[in-house]
């Protein structure tokens, strides 16, 4: 049988009305919103905080991605901090009293090709120099941890082998974020839900506030963490964003019995499938190619990557697709977040995390929290800001981010 | 699925084709006198409109030229299809 989810909370949070002014306004209340609401009252006693969502809590990327939790990156930089959110996901459940099935069965990162071989060894060895678990698999070992993939040699991009990372894993999106939300809301952080914002109040080059369809609210500091919507709340603000907002579907399968014991994804034929706990199979794709706001995306990549995921899963075959939909992620050029200060004085921004957010909301949350607090970066986030577009110093995950871009 | 009118060759299919991102981005005229700020901001800063956005689109699988479109961002429909390096039209009721 697969696993029952765990009941309910009887109460999850207050629902205020804005006051008049806070210390800090966090703008986007997805995960990465509610994290960083979250550690700036745990980790820095800032508890004067209101989380504004203009739609409902978690309705957005929170509410739409894969789940997919792991921390193997290629570079320093990138293994630091989705590290650190890894080893923050380990600690979560007990530390928010909620129990949001974070199951850690293992990714496997399947390469097709010679260069996919070369590419996947050369990440496995980089993540145990950083202290990450990575092992590289052959094809036969792929089959013993996965064993409804085909590994045979009569598919058009047959399995070589995979990078495994056994304490990667997924975790139940929504009660992450009601987690967030209730420890956040229990510690005085006012969570604002329809409430959108509409500018911003300057004095000078330094903001002072917000606009909102709820009234202005004056804050001593305000963080962006509004994901494909975060080069709109930009130019609203005044300085601009190397982001492109593409849209990115997943579906899902109706409810099977467990088949599928681990996380599996191909950058070559571009599908990634878990099985989550009540039964339905989770599969993403690749993004869209062209800009887009609208939550939806083309069809045709839909059929693109149910093709590889029945020639990858032959046992899926009959499985019916029960329901689809899109997200509107906000990419980078060099697939890596931007985290960190702006242009503008007591503004912070958290975007660009692309088609791999959910992962990073911990680590997120966290550096963020710290740079709002000091007015500046901690150390795993300092690599992670706008300069590097200027100074050429960019962090190149496109092989790691494991999606196509 | 879009459907784009080539220019060329008519209504096709989205998948017959590739695309370009922003339209009118200039090479800089004298890439050596920009500064670092200003030659990162060519390379990586692309406007990322929320409604009528001016995109290039390549016919791939067909006649292989390059041209532009408006296009909403957000309900998707293309609102023009023009040459490229021709300028941007103006739109019924005079939008942008």
């Amino acid at each position: 049988m697969a696993d029952l989810l765990p009941e309910h909370p009887d109460f999850l949070w207050r629902n205020p009305e804005p006051k008049s002014s806070y210390d800090v306004v966090i703008i986007g209340g997805g995960g990465h919103g509610l994290a960083t609401a979250y550690y700036l009252a745990k980790n820095h006693g800032i508890t004067n905080v209101a989380v504004l969502e203009r739609g409902w809590l978690a309705g957005g990327n929170m509410a739409r991605n894969t789940t997919i939790i792991r921390s193997n990156y290629l570079w320093d930089e990138s293994a630091a901090i989705y590290e650190h959110s890894l080893k923050q996901w380990e600690v979560l459940p007990d530390e928010l009293d909620y129990d949001f099935l974070f199951s850690q069965r293992g990714v496997l990162n399947l390469a097709h090709t010679l260069q996919d071989v070369r590419d996947s060894v050369r990440r496995c060895e980089a993540n145990r120099l950083n202290g990450i678990d990575a092992e590289w698999l052959d094809a036969d070992q792929v089959k013993e941890v996965c064993p409804i993939i085909n590994t045979s040699d009569n598919i058009r991009y047959p399995v070589l082998g995979a990078t495994y990372q056994p304490r990667a894993g997924i975790a139940k999106h929504d009660h992450v974020a009601w987690a967030f939300a209730r420890k956040a809301d229990e510690m005085g952080v006012d969570l604002i839900q329809d409430c959108e914002v509409t500018g911003f109040v300057k004095d000078g080059n330094r903001v002072v506030g917000v606009q909102t369809s709820r009234g202005t609210i004056a804050a001593g500091k305000v963080a962006l963490c509004a994901a494909g919507h975060s080069s709109v709340l930009a130019e609203m603000a005044g300085f601009d964003l190397p982001i492109q907002s593409h849209p990115l579907q997943a579906l899902v399968s109706e409810l099977h019995q467990p088949v599928h014991p681990t996380v599996v994804m191909s950058n070559h034929v571009h599908v990634y499938v878990s099985q989550a706990h009540k039964g339905e199979l989770v599969m993403g794709a690749g993004v869209d190619a062209y800009n887009g706001y609208g939550q939806r995306g083309g069809f045709h990549v839909i059929e693109e990557q149910m093709a590889a995921a029945v020639e990858l899963f032959p046992i899926f075959a009959r499985a019916h697709l029960l329901r689809t939909w899109g997200g509107i992620v906000d990419v980078t050029p060099d697939a890596s977040p931007v985290v960190g200060k702006t242009p503008i004085d007591q503004l912070y921004v958290n975007c660009g995390w692309g088609t791999g957010g959910f992962k990073g909301t911990p680590g997120a949350g966290w550096t963020m929290a710290h740079t709002i607090a000091y007015d500046e970066p901690h150390a795993y986030n300092a690599p992670f800001a706008l300069e590097r577009f200027s100074t050429g110093a960019l962090i190149d995950e496109h092989g790691a981010a494991a999606v196509a871009h | 699925m879009i459907l784009i009118s080539c220019p060329n060759c008519g209504s096709r299919d989205e998948t017959e084709f590739h695309y370009g991102g922003q339209a009118h981005v200039p090479y800089p005229e004298d890439p050596n006198a920009l500064t670092d700020e200003e030659w990162g901001r060519y390379l990586f800063y692309r406007e990322n409109t929320k409604g009528i956005f001016a995109e290039r689109w390549v016919h791939s699988s067909g006649c292989r030229k390059w041209f532009n479109v408006l296009r909403d961002t957000v309900t998707y429909r293309i609102a023009a299809v023009y040459g490229a390096g021709e300028p941007r039209p103006t739109l019924d009721g005079g939008s942008q």
